[in-house]
């Protein structure tokens, strides 16, 4: 064990891994570490016949999978995913054992895995979960070691080879018999397949599923045939209802609504809500409410903005129609409006995890962010963010882009009720540190905004148009003297998980809870 | 008197929900109206009692002014509310069916009688009673005069329409002829006139109109349901900016007529005399909380 | 107080809890909580407080909460044996 710059305990291997304690966000410079990009073998295809070589059985025998490998699918079908849950089961039938996944994502529908984590179908986890396989690692009911990654760093990890994938079964929304596919149309239309292009240029072989053949070619192409080694059909890859699933819904909460409106008030005192603007913002009741207040700025003021950017939803597609932006750059369709504008406007670009969020190449798009909106389950006196665990100690959900927007962006804000359910959200130390508090701006509460001390001039700004500015501290005990003090969950020394931020090394680990 | 209180927005909250009491220290509404009456049910007029008095009793730092509507006293709750709540000093009550001076007068006598078996100076809690029948209509001037806690008539529309036989429109030309009788006998009293809430949650833009209305006539303030109103009510009741700027310039030069030690003052060749001078004061009040201006004006100005 | 009937107080909406009440003949507390393991010791603490205030020393007192603060904790507690003793 040894601790990181944070403070917090790190083991110096996992799962039979070394990893390197977090340091600063700059600390790894990949050339003085000699970091390569991974390279899978040539290969020569001599045959123009299908590649289509029957269902998912057949494609897991073809792909000649073997206990003790990593696979990995992409999450832009979410919730209504089927193609995981039946793939681990096909797996299991071929009697094939000790998996590792590195989805890009898991999803509570994915709580049917369950049952093969206990059975040795899945051994280790190389991506972060959202919902029940989370709760049970963190309550130590199954044991199943898991690295949980942001997306930017799940780009890193594969492309750097760290996170080798020997199988990467992508869902295939638009897909021809040779290999040609895009997410755009189709039962199972999902839109950007932000997250599978890296798996499709990095897996030792490629496999695309799916329920929707289409006459060759299909076109336009996101994943090209020359990448794609297997073609399978399936029947359906998932529920198109809760694909793209998202209720873009602006709150109606008031407390809501304040916290939207005091956010809106750091864009517009930030100095970069002017033309050339640019911003990314998710899919809650507050984010959207301040996605609208920019909007309303922006039409009033007649600014023209550089790019939205992110998951992008119908509301951003709005503001592209509106002429509000020059483009979108979308790494995942947040619902159908999202979906069926990419599959025909240039201007909203799909964009691959790597080009999103890699920290390790010649710029991400997160770096072109001025102002970007993140959420938090809690949020510490030091500006460190958790969206990994909850205050009951239980590992929830997912990284997302958060770590790497909260570093790339200019100003990063953080929007957040200041309690949940009596729980103070504002505490002296996170449960879990998923992002950095050097990496973020500012917190914007219902009762009140405090700004980290890398911003100045937009603190002396927000003062000056009497905002409700709160030093960190203030904010917090003003809201412990709501609440009263929580006592601290209690953990074990079992080290389930662990946090790894988006350079690779680990920023926090995920302990079991005492019962 | 008129005193000096902004009063643009008074939020109704219901006295037994606390997820809604305990965000009232948060919301951006000038006063707030801890409601016993319509809101709560008669089988939890005794629970919403104790909620608002122990939720009163923890808010240490109050940041606005609170009424607490009690149950009118001919109501079997009406007088264990004010015993229930006037422990913990709410500024003013929020008299509810208050038809006649009479009535207005057995609440002063409760609130003196209290205030004086607790120290208090007699007139500390203040009475704003609710205009919400045809009979208090006719009595407005009256019940505005009858004690000097009113400090405001408030117009409750909904119980008005219902005395009238005649429905509620967003539209608002059923309620003319109160709302007139109403800031004219506020007026006349020398107190604020507040108007009813409006109902419909949904359309902003029917209560932009609803208020830029009131205000016109002489309103200076509107209750309110919901928080997410607050914000269009406050806009429509800021002053303009020629407005603004002309208060400026009225503070502006009685500031420079009093270090010369000249009495009478004139701008661009009008005289400015002490009611120009007063609404110039309320002018900027209101643009200083609304933001439109930068510093809060001294209203020292008025007394000279 | 004494507790001579059945009482019940509160909602189970977010921020407040029930309060069941009814007589016993010794003092028992029982507290389900959203926040049981955050809260559940202030919980409990401001129970007590409440109860002996009202000079309760017998009866069989259930909280359910749902993250409600200490005062409201303390107004539903005070109404559910103000209902459970009254005539």
């Amino acid at each position: 064990m040894a601790k990181n710059s944070l403070g917090r305990e790190i083991p110096e291997t996992f799962n039979g891994k070394r990893y390197m304690p977090y340091k600063d966000p700059h600390a790894i410079v990949p050339e003085t570490f000699h970091f390569q990009r991974a390279s899978r073998m040539l290969k020569r295809n001599y045959s123009g016949a299908s590649k289509v070589v029957g269902g998912l059985r057949e494609a897991i025998i073809a792909s000649g999978l073997k206990d003790g490998m990593t696979i990995s699918t992409h999450h832009h079908l979410r919730n209504g995913d089927r193609l995981l849950n039946d793939l681990v089961k096909e797996i299991d039938a071929l009697g094939i054992r000790d998996i590792r996944i590195a989805a890009s994502s898991v999803h509570i529908v994915h709580a049917e895995l369950i049952p093969y984590i206990k059975k040795g179908v899945i051994t280790a986890l190389e991506c972060g979960v959202n919902g029940p396989i989370g709760e049970q690692i963190s309550k130590g009911e199954i044991k199943c070691p898991i690295v949980v990654r942001s997306h930017g760093g799940r780009a890193r990890s594969v492309i750097s080879g760290e996170v080798p994938i020997d199988v990467a079964f992508l869902a295939a929304p638009f897909c021809d018999e040779y290999g040609n596919f895009n997410g755009f149309y189709g039962p199972s239309a999902c839109g950007s397949l932000g997250y599978a292009l890296v798996d499709a240029q990095y897996a030792r072989k490629v496999v695309a599923v799916t329920d929707n053949l289409v006459a060759f070619p299909a076109l336009p192409i996101g994943v090209p045939q020359n990448i794609v080694d297997i073609v399978a059909t399936v029947d359906s890859l998932g529920d198109p209802k809760k694909i793209v699933s998202s209720t873009t819904k602006l709150t109606k909460d008031p407390m809501g609504l304040q916290i939207a409106q005091y956010a809106a008030m750091v864009i517009d005192s930030s100095g970069y809500l002017k033309n050339g603007f640019s911003f990314q913002t998710g899919t809650g009741g507050i984010s959207l409410a301040v996605a609208g207040h920019v909007r309303d700025m922006m039409r009033e003021r007649k600014i023209k903005g550089s790019f939205g950017c992110g998951g992008i939803t119908g509301f951003f597609v709005d503001m592209l129609e509106e002429g509000l932006f020059e483009g979108l750059f979308d790494v995942q369709c947040f619902d159908l409006k999202a979906v069926e504008s990419i599959g025909r406007n240039r201007k909203h670009q799909e964009m691959s995890a790597g080009l999103y969020a890699n920290p390790f190449n010649m710029g991400a798009v997160v770096n072109r962010l001025d102002c970007a909106i993140l959420s938090a389950t809690e949020i510490d006196v030091n500006f460190n963010v958790n969206v990994n665990t909850e205050s009951s100690g239980l590992l929830l959900h997912n990284t997302g882009g958060h770590c790497d927007v909260a570093n790339g962006a200019k100003v990063s804000i953080i929007v957040c009720p200041s309690i949940r359910g009596r729980l103070p959200m504002v505490r002296d130390e996170v449960t879990t540190i998923t992002t950095p508090g050097e990496t973020v701006g500012v917190l914007v509460t219902e009762r009140g905004i405090a700004v980290n001390d890398h911003l100045p001039e937009l603190k002396a700004e927000l003062i000056r148009r009497r905002a409700p500015v709160k030093d960190i501290r203030q904010l917090h005990d003003e809201i412990y003297a709501v609440t009263g003090a929580p006592k601290a969950v209690e953990f074990t020394d079992e080290v389930v998980g662990l946090i790894e931020y988006l350079d690779g090394t680990i920023i926090d680990t995920v302990r079991t809870v005492r019962a | 008197m008129a005193d000096s209180q902004l009063r643009r927005t008074l939020l109704f909250v219901p006295g037994n929900m606390p997820s809604m009491l305990q965000n009232v220290p948060l919301f951006k509404c000038d006063s707030v109206i801890i409601d016993l009456e319509d809101a709560v049910n008669h089988a939890e007029k005794d629970a919403a009692r104790n909620l608002v008095r122990r939720f009163l009793e923890n808010w240490k730092d109050r940041n606005k002014e609170v009424l607490v509507r009690i149950n009118p006293l001919y109501t079997k709750w009406g007088r264990d509310d004010l015993k229930a709540i006037l422990p913990e000093r709410p500024d003013a009550i929020r008299f509810p069916m208050c038809e006649t001076p009479e009535l207005a007068l057995e609440l002063d006598a409760e609130l003196a009688a209290y205030e004086r078996a607790n120290g208090l100076e007699v007139g500390h809690f203040g009475i704003l009673p609710s205009i919400e029948t045809v009979k208090s209509v006719l009595n407005a001037y009256a019940i505005a005069t009858s004690t000097k806690r009113i400090f405001g008539l408030a117009f409750g529309a909904e119980d008005y329409t219902a005395s009238m036989g005649v429905a509620r429109t967003n539209s608002g030309e059923d309620l003319i002829h109160p709302r007139m009788m109403i800031v004219m006998a506020a007026k006349a009293a020398g107190i604020q006139a507040i108007d009813s809430v409006f109902s419909d949650v949904n359309d902003m833009e029917a209560l932009k109109k609803e208020t830029e209305l009131v205000k016109r006539i002489g309103y200076t303030g509107k209750c309110l349901v919901n928080p997410r109103q607050i914000d269009v009510i406050h806009e429509a009741f800021a002053p303009k900016r020629e407005e603004i700027d002309y208060a400026l310039e009225v503070v502006e030069a009685i500031k420079q007529a009093r270090q010369m030690g000249t009495g009478v003052i004139s701008l661009k060749g009008k005289m400015v005399d002490a009611p120009i001078v007063k609404r110039a004061v309320n002018t900027l009040r209101v643009a200083f909380a609304q933001g439109l201006v930068a510093t809060p004006i001294d209203e020292e100005i008025l007394n000279g | 107080m004494e507790i001579i009937k059945k009482g019940v107080a509160g909602t189970m909406q977010s921020s407040d809890l029930m309060v069941f009440v009814e007589p016993a003949d010794t003092l028992r507390l029982e507290i389900e909580s959203t926040v049981i393991k955050q809260f559940g010791h202030l919980i409990r603490a401001k129970a007590d407080e409440v109860l002996a205030k009202n000079g309760v020393t017998a009866g069989f007192i259930r909280l359910t909460d749902r993250g409600a603060l200490d005062y409201a904790i303390e107004a539903r507690i005070e109404t559910a044996l103000q209902r459970a003793s009254a005539a």
